[in-house]
């Protein structure tokens, strides 16, 4: 290998890193987004059901 | 119950700044920085790797000054706190190992010497830090958990001064000594470089703690919610 092409894999490595790790963080978003969805849609179903006028 | 949400207004802004800043660091390695007389090429490793190892080294101590104010003052957010930056610490500490194995290599013709203090002292670093994953995730969660952790964190935060340190307390031949007393041994514009590399550098690993906590809250706090719900 070359200088260069040492030099090439040093940043690379960095560059591959970050994006693994912003895409590791893209994927917690994701299923915090499902989540947040899952206890809006319990919330809603609750709400409503306390609504409902006792017979 | 935390506004992580709240904390995430300056992130974008932030973000933008270090993109900007790392192209600019890049820019002035490769186009502005004179080529090095003795290593060539491949001393423009230095630029990112240098930076790299000081932010791994300010993560493990704000892991450790967290840990410290968990156990001085009790509030249970410098837990959470102490743990995403000893985690970026053990990632840029993973960086630091692996273009330093990569300059080493280019430089030296070896991956890795146990020779030089400094890379061992690193190595001994990095493998503290990474047992307290270890640690931390042996214990059930609560406030056990966070004592023991924080008290392991700032057991660790001993081996940084010395780490930083052992190539000029010891007398290590091998790895190169860029910053003495009478100042950094490199020109003005390679000087320049390695600044700018280093502030984009650190403004990265703050921006990538602020949303590591910020999705962390947020996992907490829809935890809590759950919990109310059901």
């Amino acid at each position: 290998m070359t200088g260069g092409e040492y030099v090439a894999a040093a940043y690379g490595v960095v560059f591959v890193f970050v994006l693994v790790y912003v895409a590791i963080i893209a994927a917690k978003l994701a299923r915090l987004q499902r989540e947040t969805a899952e206890l809006l849609e319990l919330a809603g179903r609750r709400g409503s059901a306390g609504d409902r006028p006792v017979a | 119950m935390t506004t992580a949400a709240s904390s995430l207004r300056s992130l974008p802004t932030l973000a933008a700044l270090t993109a900007g800043l790392m192209g600019l660091a890049l820019l002035l390695a490769f186009f502005v920085a004179p080529e090095d007389a003795d290593q060539g090429i491949s001393q423009r490793i230095f630029y990112i790797h240098v930076p790299i190892a000081l932010t791994a080294y300010f993560c493990f101590g704000l892991g450790a000054w967290k840990a410290l104010l968990l156990l001085w003052k009790g509030d249970e957010r410098y837990d959470l706190e102490s743990y995403v930056a000893i985690h970026q610490g053990t990632i840029f500490g993973s960086l630091t190992l692996i273009t330093g194995a990569i300059w080493a290599k280019a430089s030296w013709g070896v991956w890795w010497t146990w020779d030089s203090n400094q890379l061992v002292l690193f190595l001994t670093l990095f493998l503290f830090y990474c047992a307290y994953f270890m640690l931390r995730f042996s214990l059930p969660e609560g406030a056990r958990r966070a004592r023991s952790s924080a008290v392991y964190a700032l057991f660790g935060v001993v081996l940084i001064p010395i780490s930083f340190l052992a190539i000029r307390l010891a007398e290590d031949f091998i790895h190169p000594t860029t910053f003495t007393r009478d100042g950094p041994q490199m020109t003005g514009t390679m000087f320049t470089a390695f600044c700018v590399s280093w502030a984009a550098v650190t403004l990265l690993a703050y921006v990538l703690y602020r949303v590591e906590l910020a999705g962390k809250r947020l996992h907490s706090d829809l935890r809590e919610l759950r919990e109310a719900l059901e």
